[in-house]
């Protein structure tokens, strides 16, 4: 481990005011460089290129789901009187559907969507925004990169050894006895070893914010990404100890064949359950609260407004993290007590008010705004729609007389992608737009942006909504067949999903071209108070030349003139004429 | 490793000077104190995660005695040795004893006695190792008293057979070895310590790692305590 040179206040040496992008030599010092790096914004682009190779995995097998799906396996007649079977597009049998969405299932969740926001765009962002140098414990924070890498090089290696079918929950018994169990626990040791990086990359960001904001802000002076970093952070300390200890079960429940959920032995497969879902429920708010972090900036930014009810949203982050504890038995409807799940339906209704909290003073922000509609704004309005979609369809689930109707069917895949795709990857895509300038000093194109985010919307609703309607009219989830009353919805959804993968290509090469030969990024481009708006884009490698000071709240737009920008470009708004005040 | 600057502001400190004294906070905190409270912040969320893990167990512990009260009861006594048990829980006290002096030793200045109870209490840590592997995991091993489908126990000296033996058997083991393993952990942890202390590493200004494995070690004492009465005084 290297010494690093102590840096006093007003004397540093040349080497830190180059860009962080700046090359240190030749192509191996640059590679070692980066693995090397303890950089917080190096991290933050690392795990960038991770999480985007983990999605473009689980897409490919997302859309080979829904290929399969076009049409319906069936045993017929052909004119020789022969039975032949049909409809087989993909995979010659149902077990290899069954582990094309377990491979889907596995890899969105654990290796893209948690990590994603917080560990990408949180690691560069959250330090600069508090005007801090780095996030609390740098070598830790590498090290969780390297933790990631090696969990995931697990999953890939069950994949390759030949993959696994027991869907993403890894539901006992079938997970202690299914055939295919050693790479049962090559997943399963994947997981855990993926659970302890989202445990340090949450530990850093609490101990960061607490330690490293820059004299002068206090907690009400934080942009409000921070505060929902802040409250994701917790729920990935005090949640994913959980999921470790259930997987390191499930793991040695397999090697050693003890019988702790495998009722061969005497032991409670809905013991697996509550272990399973205390911690993925939380991690469902681990998907959506950086979410919602990043609309708060989109909002505020792109409609240049100060963000309605600033205390209500970043506390309802806090609140939204609380309640996640308290609500796993709803994913049990079927499997536990009718007492207890009414009382899991009655909590589960109480993580509505904080989230239509969110939506209310986003829409009040947008309220007599200067809306920009940049490519970050329109994704941020795509959430709101989407996301309250996949919001309200929840209340539905949650209450137990619909949902003994709608379980397992079509109906829950559809609300679930509307939350984590619709809400999480929809913000992920608006929050990489906006800070993209920042990250790598290009612009992008902004046109073809727009396209790309139109092509994603209709592809997502026409991929989803038809399933909301294939749950409603009684389609299971989880089948690699489907009565062929259901062919038409199903091709429909297919097709939205070709539309939604033609819109990710379009982003990618507006990110290639960007990249290749972009117009270089103006500091500010967003006329953003927020402390990375002070600094160059891409940023220097110690962030700021000096310590940063809190001069103004990072929403007041109405009397802040950004910094480094020309005041030409974002005029203050015209001061209310006198008299006709409120 | 270390982390002791050779320039910066602790350059001024005379070169005689214990390293303590020369150290500096890295360059990304603003002082030496907020460095130590977010060192010691951090390890809080860290021993908070380790508590949620072994929750798992307790949680797994209760559910499963509620299930067969009786299987518990007689596995306990037949197959633990409350002895053991009590001899390994004060061992471990009497450890925890030690990382406080020598917590207290660091803030104070006194190498030696710093030195001395870490390398004491690691003792008592591969103390604590040695008893369990020799008294109760190999025995048991050769006897066959293991969990699951390994179990081939033959029965003996007043034994009252029940067909859910294993399950028992399943907590006690993934419970004692995971509580195990974070032993053996702390062991190799005080012995780092211990040799940077002799190295003149802590002092009054200086003593995170010491404060913060001091806590680990505390955490793993706690975590016995909680599971000899559960696993070895089962009524």
């Amino acid at each position: 481990m290297t010494t690093i040179p102590a840096d006093t206040a007003g004397a540093h040496d040349a080497h830190h005011d180059l860009p962080y992008l700046a090359r240190k030599g030749g192509w191996a010092t640059t590679v070692w460089d980066w693995m090397t790096t303890i950089d917080h914004k190096k991290i933050g682009v690392m795990y960038l290129f991770a999480i985007l190779i983990a999605f473009f995995v689980g897409g490919v097998a997302a859309l080979t789901v829904r290929l399969e799906l076009w049409s319906p396996v069936q045993t017929v007649q052909n004119a020789a009187g022969e039975s032949v079977v049909t409809g087989r597009e993909i995979f010659s049998s149902n077990t290899g559907y069954n582990k094309a969405f377990t491979l889907h299932g596995a890899v969105m969740v654990f290796l893209f969507i948690i990590p994603s926001i917080p560990a990408a765009l949180g690691n560069f962002v959250l330090p600069l925004m508090l005007g801090a140098k780095d996030v609390a414990f740098p070598r830790l924070n590498l090290f969780s990169w390297y933790v990631y890498v090696v969990g995931s090089l697990f999953a890939v290696a069950a994949i390759l050894l030949g993959g696994v079918d027991t869907g993403w929950t890894f539901y006992t018994p079938y997970s202690v006895i299914a055939e295919d169990y050693h790479r049962v626990i090559a997943m399963t040791l994947a997981v855990f070893i993926l659970g302890f990086s989202s445990i340090f990359t949450g530990m850093n960001f609490i101990v960061t914010v607490h330690k490293l904001r820059a004299p002068g802000m206090g907690w009400f002076d934080m942009p409000l990404f921070v505060w929902g970093i802040y409250a994701t952070s917790i729920i990935q300390v005090l949640a994913t100890p959980v999921l470790g200890i259930t997987v390191l079960l499930l793991t040695i429940e397999n090697v050693f064949k003890i019988g702790i959920f495998n009722p061969a032995y005497g032991g409670d497969p809905v013991l697996y359950q509550h272990f399973f879902w205390f911690y993925s429920h939380p991690a469902v708010y681990i998907m959506i609260l950086p979410g919602m972090a990043i609309m708060s900036e989109l909002i505020a930014v792109h409609a240049r407004k100060r963000i309605f009810g600033y205390k209500f949203v970043a506390f309802s982050s806090l609140g939204i993290a609380a309640i996640s504890f308290i609500v796993w038995g709803h994913h049990m409807f079927t499997a536990q007590g009718e007492l207890a799940s009414a009382i899991f339906s009655g909590l589960t209704f109480l993580v509505a008010i904080p989230s239509a909290i969110k939506v209310f003073n986003w829409t009040a922000t947008l309220y007599k705004g200067s809306i920009a509609m940049t490519t970050p704004m329109a994704y941020a309005l795509i959430f709101m729609f989407l996301f309250s979609i996949g919001g309200l369809t929840g209340l539905f689930l949650g209450s137990l007389s619909t949902d003994m109707h709608l379980h397992d069917t079509y109906f829950v895949v559809a609300h679930f992608h509307y939350v984590m795709m619709g809400g999480t990857v929809m913000a992920l895509l608006g929050g990489i737009h906006h800070w993209w300038p920042k990250m790598f000093g290009k612009m992008y194109n902004e046109r073809w942006a727009l396209v790309g985010a139109a092509l994603v919307f209709v592809g997502f609703n026409t991929t989803f909504f038809t399933q909301f309607i294939l749950g409603t009219k009684g389609m299971p989830r989880r089948y690699a067949t489907y009565v062929p009353e259901f062919q038409s919805l199903h091709q429909l959804s297919t097709i939205g999903s070709m539309i939604l993968a033609v819109g990710f290509l379009v982003h990618l090469m507006v990110f290639v071209m960007s990249l290749a030969g972009g117009r270089k990024a103006p500091p500010n481009p967003w006329g953003g108070l927020s402390m990375e708006w002070e600094t160059a884009s891409p940023p220097i490698e110690h962030n700021f030349h000096h310590e940063p000071v809190v001069r103004h709240h990072p929403y007041d737009f109405d009397d802040t003139v950004p910094p480094q920008t020309d005041p030409a470009e974002f005029p203050l708004p015209e001061p209310a004429p006198a008299g006709r005040g409120h | 490793m270390t982390t002791i600057p050779t320039t910066g502001p602790g350059a001024g400190v005379q070169a005689s000077a214990e390293p303590w004294e020369r150290y500096t906070h890295q360059p990304h905190w603003r002082n030496r104190e907020d460095e130590f409270e977010g060192a010691k912040l951090g390890m809080w969320l860290f021993l908070s995660t380790e508590l949620l893990l072994f929750s798992g167990f307790f949680c797994a512990y209760f559910v499963l005695r509620h299930f067969y009260p009786d299987a518990f009861r007689g596995a306990s006594t037949h197959f633990l040795d409350w002895r053991i048990g009590a001899i390994n829980t004060a061992i471990l006290l009497i450890s925890s004893w030690n990382v406080a002096v020598a917590v207290r030793a660091a803030q104070l200045g006194q190498k030696m006695i710093l030195a001395g109870n870490i390398f004491f209490a690691s003792l008592c840590g591969v103390a604590f190792l040695v008893l369990k592997l020799a008294l109760e995991y190999f025995p048991k091993i050769q006897k066959g008293e293991v969990p699951g489908a390994f179990f081939s126990y033959a029965g003996g000296h007043g034994y009252d057979p029940s067909p859910y033996d294993p399950i028992f058997l399943s907590v006690y083991w993934v419970s004692t070895a995971t509580h195990g393993f974070h032993v053996l952990v702390g062991v190799l942890l005080l012995w780092w310590v211990g040799w940077r202390a002799l190295k003149g590493h802590f002092g009054p200004k200086h003593y995170t790692a010491v404060e913060n494995v001091g806590l680990y070690w505390h955490l793993v004492d706690l975590i016995w305590i909680f599971l000899f009465p559960l696993l070895y005084l089962v009524p």
